[in-house]
């Protein structure tokens, strides 16, 4: 069994996934690229005599150093020298699609081209002489209908058979002209003599074409003076022939270069070019109907998510509850209380109440990769780029905010789609002033009790609309401080409409429920038993919980516990907010989950907490604070540090403790502050 | 003189088939447009411009998005 490495490159919307679910079936591994955010799908499939390991790269129109993703890509394909390269190519726009292959060819790496999509290039009549085009180009060119399978074998085959042959010199190459071909000759030569270990590496030529391309990354990597200072020259040489960056002149020349080899091979019969695409493009994109459209299918997306995934979430809640009470029940009486609470509180309460939300995760991941697969998504973009642009944001910025009404941790999840680093983390830090479902029962519960029906609409509207404004606020600032930076060079492919695959669809899904349920497992696993430990220790003394009754023994316990201290502790801190010692146990408390607010604040008044009414909270609540202070629990649940999931998913998805911790501390900080100014603003004027 | 009848993409009405003669841009974005198979030379029609929302191009038989700020960049004839 011999094994060998493909690594399957091409542009988005190729079709790219579609080839890797195919060659690799359903048994993927997904990870990230180590050091980015970039996500890395592996495969193993084996095949006649071959195991196959099949890396997707991420999918690049170029492998040029401007983008994360065209660098990760590059550096996969050197560094790790994947056996074949495989291409694929959206045969029914071809020559922007070639462009890649050429930058490949370049490369000199064994390459297979797969002429994806083949049958829509021959519906609109494009027929190709392949095998004049594979000897032009120098490759293997296999014909594929990703989506529906077809190609497989053949694509295989073509996999083995350049493999076996290795690395050749190629006899084809794309000729830059005589200006540019004499300049890189001469770079080439010194390459050869200065730095003969990088011209082993990447090749002479390739290192030539490169610093004609003045390519930073590969610069940095040159250590000889000579050469640079050559190199430089020689870029100035061509601007001053031809009045443009080589790189600009390198491109054009590539282009040529695909173009010359297509009209030898590539016939066009029909020039009917009005498609489907077009007609639903008409409505979709309509000045008028395109945002109602929208709004009703993000409508669509939030009910099917947070309605419908209401029922299988109230199964696994009950599921808990079920074994959480069944572990109780059958608990004997006086061996080990701790462990039992430990089980039932600690790990099902914590891990469990994450889990619920997996079949919400799974509904809105598929819906979303719907979106994304039908390119629907593109154009959601284009709609709500005007508006989210004048904030700062792309405008795909608006799904993942749109999701954080729900949930943060899905809508931290979802702002995969955003290509720009600089956007998504942006994104990111401000989504968890979206008021999530969770923070929702919290005003469900303050808001009834200190203002009047009349008053309790308006009351919400106001807490959500606050945070509405506020991450704009933060949107903005972030954008001309620490974000800076041009909007995202805009520039977004809107590919042809596409029926999606069911495949494609439910692979998709399946990978973000995975990665949710990892973290359930292992990081908040971790977190609910160090939260359970600080709520439960160390417990008061046996003799001073005589003669109470279980509720109070509860009080007792947590106002002893850890947490119960530190919310003593903070107590000075958080006067000037309204707020006692009770208030800063139940927020710490909810930093595990938001709806833990409320629980916190039934056991610190010893109250009852099961039944359907919080009755007897209600009442305490209404004895001991204002309505000012409700509001100022209120704003300060909406603003502040973000929920343990939360910052486990933050931290995950922008790779760094720092960024998530800025989060954390940040938005406490901002809570701080603005319900320190409206709680003593309003005692002035209400003389509380 | 050549230079004197080029226009700003984002003045052609909708419909409207031009071609791309210089894009005033940086080198980054010129190149990222280029990949995406806009460069000078090539024939585009603009598919939607709407004032004042991003914009949309047929370029080679893609269709794309191009931000307002962008289409001010592109320089056609």
């Amino acid at each position: 069994m011999k094994k060998i490495t493909v690594a399957i490159a091409g542009n988005p919307n190729s079709g790219k996934t579609s080839i890797f679910n195919m060659v690799t079936g359903t048994r993927q591994q997904v990870g990230n690229y180590p050091g980015v955010t970039v996500e890395k799908k592996e495969g193993l499939y084996t095949y006649k005599d071959y195991k196959i390991r099949f890396v997707d790269l991420p999918g690049t129109y170029s492998l040029s150093p401007y983008s994360t993703e065209e660098l990760v890509a590059r550096r996969f394909i050197i560094e790790n020298r994947p056996d074949v390269v495989v291409d694929v190519v959206d045969c029914s726009n071809i020559e922007r699609n070639l462009y890649l292959a050429t930058q490949l060819m370049e490369m000199n790496v064994p390459m297979v081209l797969a002429f994806n999509m083949s049958d829509i290039a021959k519906r609109n009549g494009l027929q190709f002489d392949i095998a004049s085009l594979a000897e032009l180009l120098e490759v293997e060119i296999v014909p594929t209908v990703g989506n529906r399978a077809e190609g497989k074998n053949k694509l295989l085959d073509a996999i083995v058979k350049t493999a076996q042959k290795g690395r050749v010199t190629r006899e084809h190459r794309v000729h830059f002209g005589p200006e540019i071909e004499t300049e890189l000759a001469s770079i080439e030569e010194l390459v050869t003599g200065l730095e003969p270990g990088l011209g082993q590496k990447y090749g002479s030529r390739w290192l030539a074409l490169k610093l004609l391309e003045q390519d930073s990354e590969i610069i940095d990597k040159v250590h000889s003076k000579e050469l640079k200072e050559a190199a430089l020259k020689s870029v100035k040489h061509i601007r001053g022939v031809f009045k443009d960056e080589p790189e600009m002149l390198i491109a054009d020349r590539r282009y040529g270069y695909i173009s010359g080899a297509c009209q030898e091979t590539i016939k066009t019969t029909v020039e009917a070019r009005h498609s489907k695409s077009d007609m639903i493009d008409a409505i979709v994109t309509n000045p008028f109907l395109g945002l109602p459209i929208f709004l009703l299918l993000m409508y669509i997306v939030f009910q099917l998510t947070f309605t419908i995934g209401g029922y299988p979430m109230g199964w696994l809640a009950g599921l808990f509850a079920w074994s959480a009470n069944a572990i109780t029940s059958l608990w004997p009486a006086d061996t080990a209380q701790w462990l039992r609470s430990l089980l039932v509180d600690g790990i099902i309460g914590g891990v469990g109440g994450v889990m619920v939300f997996l079949p919400n995760i799974l509904l809105l991941f598929l819906a979303i990769a719907v979106l994304e697969d039908t390119g629907y998504m593109a154009r959601a973009a284009f709609i709500m780029d005007r508006i989210m642009h004048k904030i700062g944001l792309h405008g795909k910025s608006f799904i993942p905010m749109l999701i954080g009404f729900g949930c943060t941790v899905p809508a931290i999840m979802a702002t995969r789609i955003l290509e720009n680093k600089r956007n998504r983390f942006t994104t990111i830090l401000v989504l968890p002033l979206m008021s999530c479902g969770a923070k929702l029962t919290i005003y469900t519960l303050i808001i009834p009790v200190f203002f009047s029906p009349t008053w309790r609409g308006p009351m919400l509207w106001l807490i959500y609309l606050i945070g509405i404004g506020l991450a704009v606020v933060c949107i903005r600032i972030l954008r001309v401080s620490l974000f800076k930076g041009e909007t995202t060079p805009f520039v977004m492919e809107l590919p042809p409409y596409r029926m999606p695959t069911l495949k494609a669809i439910s692979l998709h899904t399946w990978h973000r429920g995975w990665i949710y349920l990892k973290k359930a497992g292992t990081v908040i696993l971790l977190i609910s038993i160090l939260l359970w430990v600080g709520m439960n220790y160390p417990k008061p003394k046996a003799e001073s919980l005589k003669g109470l009754n279980s509720h109070q023994v509860r009080q007792k316990e947590i106002s002893n516990s850890v947490v119960g201290r530190i919310g003593k502790f903070i107590e000075p801190a958080i006067k000037p907010l309204g707020f006692d010692w009770r208030i800063g146990t139940a927020l710490i408390g909810a930093t595990a989950a938001k709806e833990v607010f409320v629980s916190q604040m039934a056991i610190v008044y010893a109250a009852q907490d099961s039944g359907e009414s919080h009755q007897s909270l209600s009442e305490k609540l209404r004895a001991n604070y204002s309505p000012l202070v409700g509001f100022c629990v209120c704003l300060f649940c909406l603003i502040y540090a973000p929920c343990v999931v939360t910052v486990v998913m933050a931290k995950s998805e922008m790779n760094s403790w720092f960024w998530a911790g800025f989060q954390f501390f940040g938005l406490t900080v901002l809570a701080y502050v603005i319900t320190l100014i409206v709680y003593q603003a309003g005692s002035l004027f209400a003389g509380y | 003189m050549e230079q004197a009848n080029l226009i700003p993409l984002s003045q052609i009405t909708q419909g409207q088939t031009v071609k791309l003669v210089k894009i005033n841009a940086g080198r980054g974005l010129r190149m990222r447009l280029a990949s995406m198979g806009i460069l000078p030379d090539v024939t585009i029609t603009v598919v939607n411009n709407r004032h004042p929302g991003p914009f949309m191009i047929s370029v080679k038989g893609t269709k794309v998005m191009l931000g307002r700020g962008m289409a001010d960049k592109v320089l056609v004839q």
